[in-house]
């Protein structure tokens, strides 16, 4: 097939200059390499010195035993104290403390009962924060000497949570599969886009026209190299980062595979359409920085997709990060099977068809 | 002659409201050099794109090596070489990775490909800068590069889209000389300039201005169709008498080269000789008749030296 044989010859040459453009090489995998790092450090440390307020309204010698206790976990740092939980919910609106921990009037009665001590007062509008205290309610407490109540030996937590603002706890753990999502969306988009407009800045495209090449044999062999290249990048952020991070991957490789290739393919010709509109690199740069931010935000990567109002919810549905998103995480982390999340690669799927259609389209419509 | 290479009738090409093209009419014959003079924005290239079947036209229609335009683009695509006027081949390649990749595109097989490689390294003296990249070299071995690349699947009918702006007077020659030896092996080549002298080397010319095509034929034959029509006047104070030759009603353009003026006449006079030296008026003229250039050529034919 002549066509095939085109398609090659373009594939083939734009591993050549990839592999001659150091700076796009060093891009495949330092850029997967320094966000891991950066994310993954941003995520991997725990949530220290948190401000908070003390209510005590016992009035008993215990309060400052459990107060000293909760302090050394240096989790939080005791910088107020008032008299009514009242007062200390208000000082939590002003944000000035991130949570209260109330003693409560029959606090001797509870701890002979062998009850939850205290009630702690969470903000929940940070999450890091909100968990940080959170994972405080089950922490041991040394309440009287000579009689440990470790973990080991406690029936109630050590004290009651009431979680406001927020209070459908959601975990945080997904960073590392979100972490593929937002590289590859950075990465293919802006690959795409350069490679293709980077071809008409330095007129190779007036002689590519010239010759039996068709437009979409153009696009499929410039796209192919990078969907390897993705694949690489993905290879890297799940092996490393599952490594250092400790997100233990659950799922299918194959079912990883598709997957992440229908969210390459997405991206890739995502930037196919950008270098249609862009006229300089450098506008192609700009353009995927305005599909990369919402992509980080809205995807589900930084903030939960289910607390996102709906207007919010419409745009992300229209990213491909959000999908892939959805995917990774329940392959990854769930081990879901690749039928079960059917109806996510078919949109990706759509997407890149009518991306390269559109594409073809546009390129066409250049020349003439 | 038989069937002539390029036939085009009443070609034209909108951008919008511009006409950059306007109903244009090409008999090209085939196995010679035909140019296209003009001035930058002339519609030289958006011709040529039309004839490529790079462009649709407006209106109008061409066959080319016997294809009908608009319509059998794509076959005309193989049998067509194009020499783009800005060096489009790949910078970070080698000259043979260059010439691999464009020979695949053109579908040449394996060994076809790596006979035409060393034929044509050889015939352009590439053969020692087989591995150097394209962004290392100087703009005559670039040319010649394009040049191997565009012939490289042995095309019929060859597009030189200014070829020569990039390269020194005598890269110029040598890069000509190639030119007329395609034409030997039975190319037709279809060049546009805006450089005299490279259009004096083309077998037949056509002179464009603002999308129309103002002349057309030889050098020669077009030089001699203004015999009688161009005058030198040497002597003192040159800018003087150009601007009163300027004021005359027959004289079509006044240039000064050098030492003498150079005047270009509207029509064929009497005796244009002493027309001028009547009328003009310094110290120590001397009129001689002198044979037309091909830039006589160029501004009797536009109106671009049409007087203000």
């Amino acid at each position: 097939m002549n066509a095939l044989n085109r398609i090659r010859a373009i594939a083939h040459k734009e591993i050549l200059q990839l592999s001659r453009d150091r700076i796009t090489f060093g891009m495949v995998v330092m850029l997967p390499l320094i966000y891991l790092l950066l994310f993954g450090y941003a995520i991997n440390t725990m949530v220290r010195h948190v401000p908070i307020g003390i209510v005590d309204l016992s009035g008993s010698m215990a309060v400052r035993a459990i107060t000293e206790q909760v302090r050394v976990t240096q989790v939080v740092d005791v910088v107020a104290s008032y008299a009514t939980p009242a007062e200390a919910e208000a000082a939590l609106v002003a944000g000035d403390i991130r949570a209260a921990l109330v003693f409560p009037h029959d606090l001797t009665q509870r701890i002979a009962g062998g009850e939850s001590v205290a009630q702690w007062l969470v903000d929940g509008s940070d999450t890091m924060v909100g968990n940080a205290l959170l994972a405080l309610r089950d922490m041991p407490l040394q309440l009287d000497a000579g009689e440990p109540r470790g973990a080991y030996r406690q029936s109630e937590p050590s004290f009651e949570m009431a979680l406001f603002f927020n209070a459908e706890r959601r975990s945080a753990v997904n960073t590392v599969p979100g972490l593929a999502a937002i590289t590859l969306t950075m990465t293919m988009i802006l690959f795409t886009s350069i490679a293709l407009v980077r071809e008409r800045e330095r007129g190779n495209l007036e002689l590519l026209i010239t010759t039996p090449i068709h437009p979409l044999e153009l696009m499929i062999g410039k796209l192919l190299p990078y969907v390897l290249a993705g694949l690489l990048q993905l290879g890297i952020i799940l092996g490393l980062g599952g490594y250092m991070f400790d997100a233990p991957f659950r799922g299918q490789m194959s079912g990883l595979v598709i997957i992440t290739t229908a969210f390459i393919l997405a991206n890739l010709t995502l930037g196919l359409l950008i270098s249609t509109f862009a006229t300089t690199q450098m506008q192609a740069m700009q353009m995927t920085m305005f599909v990369l931010i919402p992509s980080i935000l809205l995807s589900g990567f930084m903030f939960p997709y289910d607390a996102m109002p709906a207007p919010a919810q419409y745009i992300a549905e229209a990213l491909p990060a959000t999908h892939f998103m959805r995917l990774v995480r329940g392959v990854y982390l769930r081990g879901a099977e690749t039928g079960q999340l059917f109806g996510d690669i078919l949109w990706l799927l759509g997407f890149t068809a009518v991306m390269l259609t559109i594409a073809t389209r546009r390129f066409n419509k250049t020349l003439d | 002659m038989t069937e002539p290479a390029i036939r085009a009738r009443n070609l034209t090409r909108r951008f919008g409201e511009v006409v950059a093209v306007d109903a244009i009419d090409l008999e090209i014959p085939a196995g010679r050099i035909y140019g296209f003079l003009g001035p930058n924005g002339c519609g030289k290239t958006t011709t040529i794109r039309m004839l490529c079947g790079l462009l649709t036209p407006s209106s109008g229609d061409a066959a080319v090596l016997g294809l009908q335009l608009p319509g059998q683009a794509e076959k005309l695509r193989h049998r067509i070489g194009y020499m783009t006027q800005k060096f489009s081949l790949y910078e970070d390649l080698s000259v043979e990775e260059n010439m691999r990749f464009i020979s695949r595109v053109y579908g040449l097989g394996a060994a076809t490909a790596d006979r035409r490689i060393d034929q044509l390294l050889e015939r352009y003296s590439l053969g020692n800068l087989r591995g150097r990249r394209a962004a290392q070299m100087s703009g005559g071995q670039r040319q010649r590069l394009a040049l191997a690349t565009a012939t490289l699947h042995e095309p019929d009918l060859l597009f030189l889209d200014e070829p020569t702006s990039a390269v020194d007077p005598e890269n110029r020659r040598d890069f000509w000389e190639k030119l007329f030896d395609l034409v030997d092996a039975g190319t037709t080549i279809l060049v546009s300039t805006h450089y005299m002298d490279e259009a004096e080397r083309c077998h037949e010319l056509a002179i464009l201005e603002t999308g129309h095509l103002r002349r057309q034929g030889s050098p020669a034959g077009l030089m001699a169709e203004l015999e009688d029509r161009v005058i030198e006047v040497h002597g003192d104070g040159l800018r003087e008498v150009k601007e009163q030759a300027m004021t005359l009603p027959e004289v079509r353009s006044a240039a000064q080269q050098g030492l003498h003026l150079r005047i270009l006449l509207n029509e064929r006079l009497e005796d244009p000789l002493s027309y001028l030296q009547t009328r003009l008026r310094g110290e120590g003229l001397t009129l001689q008749m002198a044979r037309a250039s091909l830039e006589d050529v160029f501004v009797a034919s536009t109106r671009g030296g049409d007087k203000p």
